[in-house]
């Protein structure tokens, strides 16, 4: 199954989404693959694996903290796409990569899409490739079958919304907050109306992340986005405790994200998808 | 692909939440340069408040002394002149009407040497506006009066310990303070670095400085110079010195980076590969995993690992020629032209005079030929730095 074909499943069965986001060889590479393994057996429906890079401007003190000590122990992106095939053969989400460009590059476009097609990955997310740049990375990873996601920002015009939902995929990556990741948590009647801006333009499924910490605001996300991305929080709680501790310790959380957000999903009752009429 | 490419190299390497802000700044600085107030006002501050333009000073001592008998004639644009101390009060003015248009009511810049730092402070305090400038420790230690001069004028300065504590990671910061307060903020970056549209906006700002130089030097010497020297960190002064010769196919163009010490370099032209860091693909210091390597240089303004796009192309292209020299040798050139001219410049312009003593002493040289330096900033803010290498 294609990411696009599992988040569309997932929305038509009325289910919430769960994303988790772990930075890969964080905080050891051992107890990345454990903590990927909790949440899944959590409930995570997609788990984001983060490629650690020197000069993150997309993210807070937590992922760059988490980012530097995993380069510092040597983790390259070849070595986070043979993680991901071990991983990918033992649990069911599908995985998808967050990386900045210049890792990328520096391997090819084309031979890490082929690779990150090869070690099961389905999807990938570029945190600094807008829409302007996104033609070549975009074409070439679909071109091997993986999903390239689209973000969107309470900063994005209605008509940036249109373009890039139109040409969007998968889900949308909606970044709740102006700032970087887990800084601040969003007002929920903010997150509400973003998301209604962005409904307006597409069916496919709005993912929330960005300072999202909690199971109350997941649920609360949740009443209007489709899903939802948590990953400072995960990596907060895991260096709170000792590694060995550390995958039991998320575990835990999502397992009360999970209940929460499918609280949410039992109250609703499902609707058809309005019909776009432009 | 977007607008604001320099041949392969440029572009808008960032986040979603950054796009419509860099898509007003290119509307604004469209609409400004349309508006004969906008240049009018520009024009007044440069001469009334900046004292523009600089001198282009005859350095005959150190002509001799570089020059032997080749009877060469140095020439020092001085933009160490200008009211702060550097060139880079060229591009913070344009930049703060800029702001002003698009009614923001706070800057952030981040600063190296502190130049753009101090420039910056002074224009937020000149507009009325909040400034708050992120620099590396590394930095706030080895520049310290410029740190006293930023306070002064109002600013918050805000250390950044991660990475090298330098220039680079105080961009990481800026960045992610502009991402943050994107809607009241504007981000006065300070070299040709950086997003479209800033590449292309500074080195206008900048290009002050060679049409300046253009006119000077042909009322002096009657003829173009046969070469122009410049530092490159960013690039700022130097692209601000090349481009209106660009066209002059005569004009021979020497940029010099900074070649450190066994402890490393800043030369992303002659030792990088393509890149993106700092929201454009230009030469870069990195690793084979695409990682950002640190660099280093004495010179704190030239101590960063990337370049802007349009020395890539140029470099590329085989118009200007990248040389480097080293920590030493710039320390060198810095007392050279303190004892020979009274003239105590910036370790990062000592760099470009550096060069001139090799251009000088080899075959590159031709005999008569007049050279036109960019003295981009003067060196006060180095001498408790430079005492502390001298004499340990």
């Amino acid at each position: 199954m294609t990411l696009d074909e599992h988040t569309k499943a997932l929305r038509d069965s009325g289910r919430k989404a769960l994303v988790a986001f772990l930075t890969a060889g964080y905080p050891d590479e051992r107890t990345f693959v454990e903590m990927v393994k909790a949440a899944s057996r959590a409930g995570c429906d997609v788990i984001e694996i983060g490629i650690p890079f020197s000069d993150p401007i997309a993210d807070g003190p937590i992922i760059q903290e988490s980012s530097t000590k995993a380069l510092e122990q040597g983790i390259t992106l070849k070595r986070c796409i043979e993680l991901a095939k071990e991983l990918s053969s033992e649990i069911t989400p599908p995985l998808v990569f967050m990386s900045y460009i210049n890792p990328i590059l520096r391997m090819g476009i084309d031979r890490f899409a082929k690779d990150a097609d090869s070690a099961g990955v389905r999807g990938v997310i570029v945190a600094d490739v807008p829409l302007e740049e996104s033609e070549e990375v975009r074409s070439v990873v679909s071109e091997f079958g993986l999903t390239y996601i689209d973000l969107l920002a309470p900063t994005s015009s209605d008509d940036r919304i249109d373009t890039i939902a139109s040409g969007a995929n998968g889900f949308i990556y909606l970044v709740s907050v102006t700032g970087v990741t887990g800084a601040n948590s969003p007002e929920a009647s903010d997150v509400t109306r973003f998301v209604e801006r962005v409904r307006e333009k597409t069916e496919l499924p709005l993912y929330v992340g960005f300072g999202i910490a909690s199971a109350s605001q997941a649920r609360s996300a949740c009443e209007s986005a489709d899903g939802v991305i948590i990953g400072s929080a995960l990596i907060k709680m895991a260096r709170s405790v000792e590694a060995s501790e550390a995958p039991e310790k998320i575990e835990t959380f999502l397992r009360q994200v999970r209940g929460a957000i499918d609280e949410v999903a039992d109250s609703a009752t499902p609707v058809e998808n309005p019909e776009r009429t432009e | 692909m977007s607008d604001g490419r320099f041949g392969v190299f440029g572009g808008q390497f960032v986040p979603e939440t950054l796009m419509p802000c860099l898509i007003q700044l290119s509307e604004t600085y469209e609409d400004a340069r349309e508006d004969p107030a906008f240049a009018e006002e520009l024009h007044e501050l440069f001469r009334h408040y900046s004292g523009r333009p600089t001198p282009l000073y005859h350095a005959e001592r150190l002509s001799r002394a570089y020059g032997g008998s080749k009877n060469c004639r140095i020439y020092l644009k001085r933009e160490d002149l200008n009211h702060t101390g550097a060139h880079k009060i060229n591009n913070c003015l344009g930049q703060a009407l800029l702001a002003r248009r698009m009614n923001k009511t706070r800057i952030v810049a981040e600063t190296g040497a502190g130049q753009h730092g101090v420039a910056t402070a002074t224009v937020a305090a000149l507009f009325d506006m909040s400034c708050t400038i992120y620099m590396g420790e590394l930095d706030i230690e080895r520049q310290h009066p410029n740190v006293l001069r930023m306070k002064l004028l109002g600013a918050e300065i805000v250390p950044v310990s991660s990475g090298s504590r330098t220039l680079k990671d105080a961009t990481n910061e800026t960045i992610r303070d502009w991402v943050t307060n994107v809607r009241t903020t504007h981000y006065i970056i300070g070299s040709t670095v950086g997003p479209h549209p800033y590449p292309t906006i500074v080195r206008n700002l900048q290009s002050i400085i060679g049409d300046e130089a253009r006119r000077q030097i042909v009322q002096v010497e009657e003829r173009l110079p046969d070469a122009l020297i410049a530092c490159v960190g960013g690039g700022s002064n130097s692209i601000g010195l090349f481009y209106p010769f660009l066209e002059d196919e005569d004009v021979r163009m020497y940029g010099v980076e900074a070649g450190g010490s066994e402890q490393g370099h800043s030369a992303a032209l002659g030792e990088g590969t393509p890149g993106v860091l700092h929201g454009s693909l230009s030469y870069l210091l990195q690793t084979e995993d695409g990682q950002v390597k640190s660099a280093h240089s004495i010179a704190a303004g030239l101590d960063y690992p990337g370049v802007g796009p349009e020395h890539s192309q140029l470099k590329d292209s085989g118009r200007v020629a990248y040389y480097s020299v080293t920590d030493k040798e710039a320390l060198s050139a810095f007392q050279d032209l303190s004892r020979l001219e009274g003239i105590i410049p910036a370790l990062e312009s000592s760099h470009a005079l550096a060069f001139a003593k090799q251009y000088l002493s080899d075959s590159r040289s031709k005999p008569g030929e007049v050279i036109l330096i960019n003295l981009s900033g003067r060196g006060d803010k180095d001498v408790e730095s430079v005492e502390k290498v001298l004499n340990p």
